[in-house]
C-alpha cells in the first residue's frame, strides 16, 4: 500500500503529542522495601504484665510535592490545576506493631530517615497516622520544656511558668523551685534575665525544669545530656532516675552504647519498616551486620 | 477483639483523641494558672526592650488618637459628634482590645508550634491566654482613659462603674472572636495576611471616629446596621456611661450581650472541634 504524502501529515491520523511528564507519579524507586516485605505481624499482649502502650499496624503517609513542599500548604496551586503532576507519596511508616509494658526502656535504632522520628511524634499523636493507630494510657510526653520559657523573663519566672506548663500547681512550682535552681547550678543568676545566659546554663535551666516532673510514658531525643562534663554526668543520672520513677520510656539515639547501657528492649526500623524486636544485644548485632552489608 | 477493644480492656486510649466538651473546658479550668502566667510573663516581656519600656502600652493608643482626632476632627467639619476628643479617645482605646485580641489571637496556635508539639495540654489555653494579655494591658489604657476624660473637661459620675459590666461582655466576645480566628488560621495561614485589612476595614465601620447618627441621617436604612452592630454599640454604651451629654439606648446590651454569647459559644464549639488537628505538621 502506499502512503500518500497528504496522509503522512493528516493530524487526525496520529495521536496527539503528549511530551513525557517530567515529574512522574512513579514511587516505586523510593519505596525500594517491597510490599511483601511488609509484616502484617498481629498483636499480642502479654496478659501478665500491664500494657502502656500499643502500636497496632501504623502506617503513616506524606504527601509532598518534588519540590519539597507539603500539599496542604501548596493550595493555591492545586486550585489552579487539579491534575497536580509531581506529587509524591512517601510511606514513611509501613506497619509497625508493638507493645510497650511498665517499667520498660525502650530504644528505637535504625539510618538516617529511617522513620524514628516519624514514630517518635506519632506516639506523641502530633502526627496522624494514615492508618492504624495508638494507644496510651496518658498522652506520652517529650522530655524538654524549652518551648515555654520567654528569654526577656528570670530564670525564677520562666521556673513558674515552666512548671505550670508542664501542669504543676503553684504550690508545687514553689517546693521545687530549690531543687530546680540548685540541680541547674544557678542559684547567682537566677534573678537575671534568661537571655543573658551563657547557652549551657539556660539548657541546664530548661533540663532541670523538664527533668522536675514525673512523666508517666516519656519520649527522650539523643544528646539530653547537656552541659558540661560534670553537668552531663549529672544529668545522665538524673534522666536515669527519671526512668526509674516514669512507667515506659522511649530512647532514640544514634549511640549504640547508650542504648546498651540504658534499653532493656530495642526496636530497629528501617526505612519505615519494623526489621527487629528483641533484646538489645540481639538487635543491635544484627543492625551492625546490616550496616556493614551495606558497605 | 479488636486492638480498641483490648486497649480499653488495660485502661488505654487513643492518643491524642479529642476529650469531650465537658472534659475540655474542666481541662482548661485547672490550667488558668499556667494562663494567667503566661499571659502576665508575655505582658512583662513585650516592651522590656524599649527604653520607655511599658509606658508604650498607654502612649501608643494615645498618639493614635491623637492623629485620628486631628483628622477626622478637620474632616468631619460641623458633622462631628459632640464633645469629639473624649469621643475618639474612648473609641480608640476600646477598639484596640478589639484588634489585638483578633490579630493575637489568630496567631496564637500557629506563633506557637513549638510549645503545641512539646507540651500537652488543652490548646484553648493559647487563645484564651492572648484576650487575658489584651485584657491586662487594657487595665493601664483605661485609667489613662479616665485620666484624659477629667482632662478635658468631663465630670465623674457614678455611671463610670458601668464600665465593668460593659467590659466583661466586650472579653467574652473578643474571646469568641479569638477562638474562630485562631482555628481558621491553622487552616488557612494565608489569613493572617487579610486579617489587618479587616481590622483597618472594622476600625472606619464601626464607630469608633464618627456618631452614625449624625453623619448618616440621609441613609435611615444604614443607621439601621449600626442599631445591631456589636463594636459599634459597645462603643455607644461606654460613651453614654463615661461622657458629659452622651446618651445610648438601653437596648444597645442586648445587642452587646447576645453578640457576645453568640460568638463566644460558636467559637468555643468550633474551636474544640478542631483540637486534634492543632501542632501537626500538615
Amino acid at each position: 500500500m502506499r502512503i500518500s504524502f497528504d496522509d503522512l501529515i493528516n493530524p487526525d491520523l496520529y495521536p496527539e503529542y503528549e511530551p513525557a511528564p517530567i515529574f512522574s507519579d512513579d514511587t516505586s524507586f523510593i519505596d525500594v522495601v517491597k510490599p511483601e516485605q511488609i509484616k502484617n505481624s498481629d498483636l499480642h499482649v502479654d496478659e501478665f504484665r500491664q500494657p502502656v502502650v500499643i502500636v497496632d499496624n501504623l502506617h503513616v503517609k506524606y504527601e509532598v510535592f518534588s519540590s519539597g513542599k507539603a500539599v496542604g500548604n501548596a493550595g493555591a496551586r492545586r486550585l489552579l490545576q487539579p491534575k497536580l503532576k509531581g506529587v509524591r507519596t512517601v510511606h514513611a511508616l509501613k506497619g509497625i506493631t508493638f507493645v510497650a509494658y511498665e517499667n520498660e526502656s525502650i530504644g528505637v535504632i535504625g539510618s538516617n530517615g529511617s522513620g524514628k522520628s516519624t514514630l517518635l511524634k506519632a506516639i506523641t499523636g502530633l502526627t496522624p497516622p494514615s492508618s492504624g493507630s495508638v494507644y496510651a494510657r496518658s498522652r506520652p510526653s517529650l522530655l524538654g520544656v524549652g518551648a515555654a520559657l520567654i528569654p526577656d523573663l528570670s530564670g525564677d519566672k520562666n521556673i513558674t511558668l515552666g512548671g505550670l506548663a508542664l501542669g504543676y500547681s503553684r504550690e508545687q512550682v514553689e517546693e521545687m523551685r530549690e531543687d530546680i535552681t540548685r540541680f541547674a547550678e544557678l542559684q547567682e543568676f537566677i534573678d537575671l534575665p534568661m537571655s543573658t545566659y551563657s547557652s549551657g546554663m539556660s539548657a541546664r535551666l530548661k533540663f532541670a525544669i523538664a527533668a522536675s516532673k514525673k512523666h508517666d510514658i516519656l519520649i527522650v531525643d539523643e544528646a539530653l545530656a547537656v552541659g558540661d562534663a560534670k553537668f552531663k554526668k549529672r544529668s545522665e543520672a538524673k534522666i536515669r532516675e527519671i526512668r526509674d520513677s516514669a512507667g515506659t520510656i522511649f530512647n532514640v539515639s544514634h549511640s549504640m552504647n547508650s542504648i546498651k547501657e540504658t534499653c532493656d528492649r530495642v526496636i530497629w526500623i528501617e526505612k519505615g519498616v519494623q526489621m527487629m524486636d528483641g533484646d538489645p544485644d540481639t538487635v543491635i548485632k544484627e543492625y551492625q551486620k546490616h550496616l556493614k552489608a551495606k558497605k | 477483639m479488636t486492638v480498641a477493644e483490648e486497649a480499653e480492656k488495660y485502661g488505654l486510649h487513643r492518643v491524642g483523641a479529642r476529650p469531650t466538651l465537658a472534659n475540655y473546658l474542666k481541662q482548661t479550668w485547672q490550667r488558668r494558672e499556667f494562663i494567667y502566667e503566661l499571659a502576665k510573663a508575655r505582658v512583662q516581656s513585650q516592651n522590656q526592650k524599649n527604653r520607655l519600656g511599658m509606658i508604650w502600652i498607654v502612649l501608643k493608643p494615645t498618639f493614635n488618637a491623637l492623629m485620628y482626632g486631628f483628622i477626622f476632627g478637620v474632616l468631619q467639619g460641623p458633622n462631628k459628634a459632640p464633645d469629639f476628643p473624649v469621643f475618639v479617645i474612648i473609641g480608640v482605646f476600646l477598639f484596640e482590645f478589639f484588634t489585638t485580641s483578633m490579630n493575637g489571637g489568630a496567631k496564637s496556635i500557629t506563633g506557637n508550634k513549638a510549645l503545641v508539639q512539646s507540651l500537652a495540654f488543652p490548646r484553648l489555653s493559647l487563645p484564651v491566654a492572648q484576650v487575658t494579655q489584651n485584657f491586662l494591658t487594657l487595665m493601664p489604657m483605661l485609667a489613662v482613659m479616665f485620666i484624659y476624660a477629667l482632662i478635658l473637661g468631663t465630670t465623674p459620675k457614678w455611671s463610670w462603674f458601668g464600665i465593668v459590666p460593659l467590659l466583661a461582655l466586650f472579653t467574652v466576645f473578643n474571646m469568641g472572636i479569638a477562638l474562630i480566628c485562631a482555628r481558621v488560621t491553622v487552616h488557612v495561614r494565608d489569613f493572617t495576611q487579610i486579617l489587618p485589612l479587616v481590622g483597618r476595614v472594622l476600625f472606619y465601620t464601626s464607630g469608633v471616629l464618627f456618631s452614625a447618627d449624625r453623619l448618616l441621617s440621609h441613609w435611615p436604612w444604614m443607621i439601621a446596621i449600626f442599631d445591631i452592630h456589636p463594636l459599634y454599640q459597645t462603643l455607644q454604651i461606654a460613651r453614654g456611661m463615661v461622657m458629659n451629654q452622651a446618651e445610648y439606648d438601653p437596648w444597645a446590651w442586648w445587642v452587646v450581650g447576645g453578640w457576645s454569647l453568640a460568638t463566644l459559644v460558636f467559637g468555643l464549639l468550633y474551636f474544640w472541634k478542631a483540637e486534634e488537628r492543632y501542632g501537626r505538621a500538615n
